[in-house]
């Protein structure tokens, strides 16, 4: 299929859109925009509207107001035969009383291709998914990993210019997830298809995306690149929902600094107001641990004593509970690796000293009750 | 962070996306409207048409008649008489008179009493209101202009009724204790027979499911037997054991089998394998997990049973309750053949549609007989809900362990089942095959010979065959499509979900109600679809309505397993859906199809009640003749006919197996791994 829009320009344009089952809104004013090219994920918690999203840019379930353009065309209201998409879902969908190259093959029919060249492109695309001598048996013969690649070979037999995935991994075992999640990003790039994909698991979203819209309550709470996602969250939702956060209660005091008890810290700029309450958050692998009695030789005021209270061993690093009774009852959570617990001889009950580098330190609203 | 949406609560304003359909969507939505508008016109349309029937009353009003009688010269001086004041005078007409039915008509020379017809005394008559109408012979009068008669003319003048709407029927009907007496009898036989078959149901289907007893196999099919004969067929079978010849009639103790003993033994004949197959079901999914907990807790069987397997199995027992109950309460044949002058509601509809002609009493009784059906459908639905969740996935199924001593009297009491089934089956074979009971034992098939008999002789069998097979083909394409188009199609709710209510509504309508229904409604000439009137069509038609909910629902759990995806993948693959149906949809499906079509085949063979006021002389129905020579007296003919049907539905049923295998190996090669 000729794909008009060259990589890096606009693709897909999202604009206001709102979805509502009955009195429930699923959707709430979405806009959003996606690149030729790009692999974008939908990450979010169950419920928070991001499989909505997808089925509404597919036409599978329409939005109730707001405008989908793809490739230049206003598809708001176009049913999903008259799209141009391709989708892969968790279940996999394959036809079970088909072959895997009729599955294939199924969507190659009627477009005025011949036997011959149908044939031909089907035993490309099994090649291009790894699985060239399968052709022959039917879906339920070939395992989980496998018919999921089947179907992604269906999906992109077209060269459909929008490649959808709707968890496409959930359904499989932890290894063959990780191996696929590799190999569709790699089909993904060589193919240059745009890609979107919806998944709760956000491991796979750091590890697969470009850019990562994280969704909540049918909002858009962030969207940038997984590392930006990452290292700089736009609010404490992004911050908990990806990766782990340590979160303190505390204060704005004069220039920005955050007191924690009578203590206060320095932290990354922030745009509140002296006294404003706010969330202190740092994430366990960005404490930097410090053997005891380093705060008075050298005096780094981003540094506090804590009794670590408990170490648990997972591999590559120790996950250790530190308290100081400036926490009030929450224990702050630190990854440590086991160089430095050898270096630092830390082990379950002794005092020690952490740092929380400045630049690492972020302040977040606190979220109201119930949000 | 290059785009935060603001957050609002509340929709903007201005209009909706409107989607725009795809072909396939305007195909999908045309084709439920389609079938949508068949079950209209073959349910809700009759239904309606016999609702408004039981509300209309014929009165013959005497105030809009007015006569002038001659001299015998044949001069009038001009005196006008009304028929009101005549027959408050002579008191010709009592009020009861009065009310009548559609085709009512009263004579008008009752009052003169000086009539006679070779007198050259003139009449004249007219009606005063240009709603009046009196016949003269055939010729109907209406309008206000006077009609001169002379005497002879005169007696052939017949008033007509004139039609109302009210409750005149239904405080008829109440007001005669031979017509409300039934809805008792009614109720009394259907709760017994419930009762009865219910508990002798559930030891049979906990004897098959729950003990290590042998022959299980051969039980399982014994049990099913019932399914494959008309309900008029135990009552057959009941006249020869205990007729008034009957062979064994001593065991009655002088009790007579024709009434409610009658009728119960023959219900709980042909309503067993309804109620085995669902409590049987109930027991299948029971849980070990719960019988090693209650073992490890020490619990006697005794209790286990009550604390166990009775809650386990309580849904299925109030399914199958309500089931039996529906199926006895709307049957005819049976209490036709064996009720003898105890009557019950399905053969009152009968007696007076076929027997007075009184259509709106048979419509009255029509509507008493749907409210008791319909409670126990509905009842039974809700039941059906509940049901579902009681299994887990987790779930270990149940493993009898032997036990000698319960086996053994397990193995008894399902003996003795299955020789109260086979009996009565085998009498029926037996009666069909010698010359004269009780007189002439010697074998002969001379009661095959139909066609020297009432009732449509061999030809009713062939058209039987016809029905059966029709209503196989066309019910299960009509059924299946309709299924899957209110299961998989777009949007469009509301249409889907009154297509959902129409698709149930003919499970709670009695054979007995639809049938009459389609009397009022495509005998009507100036109904388009009158032609159908009399002919195959009809008899198709109201067949496949009448067992439309079961099929249905065999069509939707069957669809329902599907993946819901695959529509909206043959979509993003631009592919029609009607490629996808017949390429995925009903391969995968085939079994439910298959199922449904035997179902529709069986049922077509056997029954009687919604098709005995439709058939025609052309179009006489074997099950039908099985009641008309039984009440022409021929009864052996009818337990050869009868048996008939039962091989041919044996004979249906082992094609269906052969022919599942058959197709099912070739098609279904992808179940294997």
């Amino acid at each position: 299929m000729l794909q008009k829009t060259p990589p890096g320009e606009l693709y897909l344009s999202i604009q206001n859109l709102w979805k509502a089952f009955g009195s429930f809104l699923a959707l709430k004013d979405i806009s959003l925009e996606i690149k030729e090219g790009e692999f974008i994920c939908f990450l979010g918690p169950s419920g928070c509207g991001k499989t909505t999203l997808l089925r509404a840019i597919a036409g599978l379930d329409l939005q109730t107001k707001g405008t989908v353009m793809q490739d230049g065309k206003d598809v708001s209201n176009l049913p999903p035969s008259e799209r141009d998409f391709g989708i892969v879902f968790q279940s996999y969908a394959l036809f079970p009383n088909l072959t895997i190259e009729k599955n294939i093959a199924f969507g190659l029919e009627n477009t005025g291709r011949s036997k011959s060249d149908i044939a031909v492109r089907v035993s490309e695309l099994l090649n291009l998914v790894g699985l060239p001598d399968q052709g022959r048996k039917y879906p339920a013969q070939l395992s989980g990993g496998q018919q999921q690649r089947i179907a992604l070979a269906r999906a992109i037999a077209t060269n459909p210019g929008l490649l959808l995935l709707d968890e496409p991994l959930s359904a499989l075992d932890a290894k063959v997830r990780v191996h696929l999640r590799h190999e569709i990003k790699e089909l993904q790039r060589k193919l240059g298809v745009t890609t979107v994909m919806v998944t709760h698991d956000q491991e796979e979203a750091l590890a697969m995306a470009d850019r990562i819209v994280v969704m909540n309550h049918g909002v858009i709470e962030q969207v940038g690149s997984p590392t930006e996602i990452y290292r700089e969250p736009a609010n404490l939702f992004v911050a908990d929902f990806i990766g782990e956060m340590n979160q303190i209660q505390s204060q704005v005091t004069k220039g920005g600094r955050l007191s924690v008890g009578e203590k206060t810290f320095a932290c990354l700029s922030h745009t509140f107001n002296d006294g404003t309450p706010v969330i202190a958050a740092i994430r366990p692998e960005d404490i930097i641990p410090h053997e005891a009695g380093y705060l008075d030789t050298g005096g780094n005021r981003n540094c506090i004593e804590v009794t670590l209270d408990e170490m648990e061993f997972l591999g590559s690093f120790w996950r250790c509970r530190l308290n100081n009774e400036r926490f009030g009852s929450s224990e702050l959570i630190a990854d440590f690796s086991i160089n430095a617990v050898r270096r630092l001889e830390l082990e379950e009950g002794r005092s020690m000293v952490i740092e929380l580098p400045e630049n690492r330190l972020m302040a977040f609203d606190i979220p109201e009750a119930g949000a | 962070m290059s785009t935060m949406s603001t957050n609002q609560d509340t929709l903007p304003a201005g209009p909706d996306i409107r989607p725009r359909l795809s072909r396939d969507d305007i195909l999908m939505r045309g084709s439920m409207m389609v079938i949508a508008l068949y079950l209209i016109v073959t349910l809700a349309l009759p239904l309606y048409t016999m609702l408004s029937k039981s509300f209309s009353t014929y009165r013959v009003e005497l105030s809009q008649y007015e006569f002038q009688v001659s001299d015998e010269a044949g001069v009038f001086d001009g005196t006008i008489l009304t028929a009101d004041e005549l027959n408050r005078q002579l008191g010709v007409y009592s009020d009861t008179d009065l009310t009548t039915g559609s085709d009512g008509r009263l004579p008008v020379t009752g009052f003169f009493p000086d009539f006679s017809f070779r007198s050259p005394v003139m009449y004249q008559m007219r009606n005063t209101t240009e709603a009046g109408r009196f016949l003269v012979g055939s010729t109907l009068n209406e309008g206000t202009d006077w009609v001169e008669l002379d005497s002879n003319t005169f007696r052939r003048v017949q008033m007509r009724p004139v039609q109302a709407r009210g409750l005149g029927n239904f405080i008829n009907y109440f007001s005669t204790p031979a017509l409300f007496n039934s809805i008792k009898n009614s109720l009394w036989i259907s709760v017994v027979s419930t009762i009865v078959t219910v508990t002798l149901a559930f030891w049979f289907a906990y004897a098959l499911n729950r003990s290590c007893m042998r022959f299980k196999g051969a039980f399982r099919l014994i049990a099913m037997a019932p399914i494959l004969v008309p309900s008029l067929l135990p009552g057959i079978a009941l006249v020869y054991l205990f007729g008034n010849q009957g062979m064994i009639k001593e065991l009655l103790f002088g009790a007579s089998i024709y009434g409610p003993i009658g009728i119960v033994i023959g219900s709980v004949f042909f309503t067993f394998p309804h109620a085995f197959l669902i409590i049987s079901t109930a027991l299948a999914i029971s849980d070990a997990r719960l019988y090693e907990a209650a073992v490890s807790l020490r619990s006697t069987p005794w209790r286990t049973f009550w604390t166990v397997t009775i809650p386990g199995a309580r849904y299925g027992l109030i399914s199958a309750a309500f089931v039996v109950f529906n199926l006895v309460i709307t049957d005819f044949g049976l209490p036709k053949v064996i009720g003898g002058q105890f009557n019950v509601l399905a053969v009152d509809i009968y007696k007076q549609v076929i027997g007075q002609q009184n259509f709106e009493m048979g419509a009255v009784v029509s509507v008493v007989l749907v409210i008791p059906a319909i409670l126990a459908f509905g009842i039974d639905r809700m039941v059906q809900s509940k049901q579902v969740a009681l299994l887990s996935a987790r779930s270990v199924p149940y493993q009898a362990t032997p036990n000698p001593k319960t086996d053994r009297i397990f193995l008894i009491y399902c003996s003795l089942i299955g020789l109260f089934i086979v009996g009565l089956l085998a009498v029926c074979q037996f009666a069909a095959l010698i010359k004269f009971w009780p007189y002439d034992l010697s074998l002969s098939l001379k009661n095959y010979q139909f066609n020297k008999m009432d009732g449509g002789g061999w030809g009713s069998y062939f058209n039987s065959i016809k029905l059966a097979f029709l209503t196989a083909v066309i019910g299960t394409t009509v059924v299946f499509f309709g299924a899957y188009l209110v299961e998989k199609s777009n949007g469009f709710k509301t249409g889907r979900s009154i297509f959902q209510m129409f698709a149930m509504l003919p499970m709670a309508i009695p054979g007995m109600v639809l049938g009459l229904s389609y009397i009022f409604f495509f005998n009507n000439p100036s109904n388009p679809f009158n032609a159908i009137y009399g002919t195959m069509a009809i008899l198709v038609i109201c067949t496949v309505t009448h067992f439309y909910t079961v099929s249905h629902l065999t069509a939707v759990t069957a669809l329902k397993q599907m993946d819901k995806e695959f529509e909206s993948v043959s979509a993003s693959l631009k592919q029609p859906t009607m490629k996808l149906f017949a390429r995925v949809t009903v391969p995968v499906c085939l079994p439910a199809v298959l199922d449904i079509s035997i179902y529709l085949f069986v049922n077509a063979m056997t029954t009687v009640s919604a098709v005995v006021f439709l058939y025609s002389p052309k179009t006489t129905l074997a099950s039908i003749a099985v009641l008309n020579m039984d009440d022409a007296g021929d009864i052996a003919p009818a337990a050869a006919m009868g048996m008939m049907i039962f091989y041919t539905n044996a004979a249906a049923r082992i094609v269906h197996l052969i022919a599942s295998k058959g197709i099912l190996a070739r098609t279904q090669a992808w179940r294997s791994r």
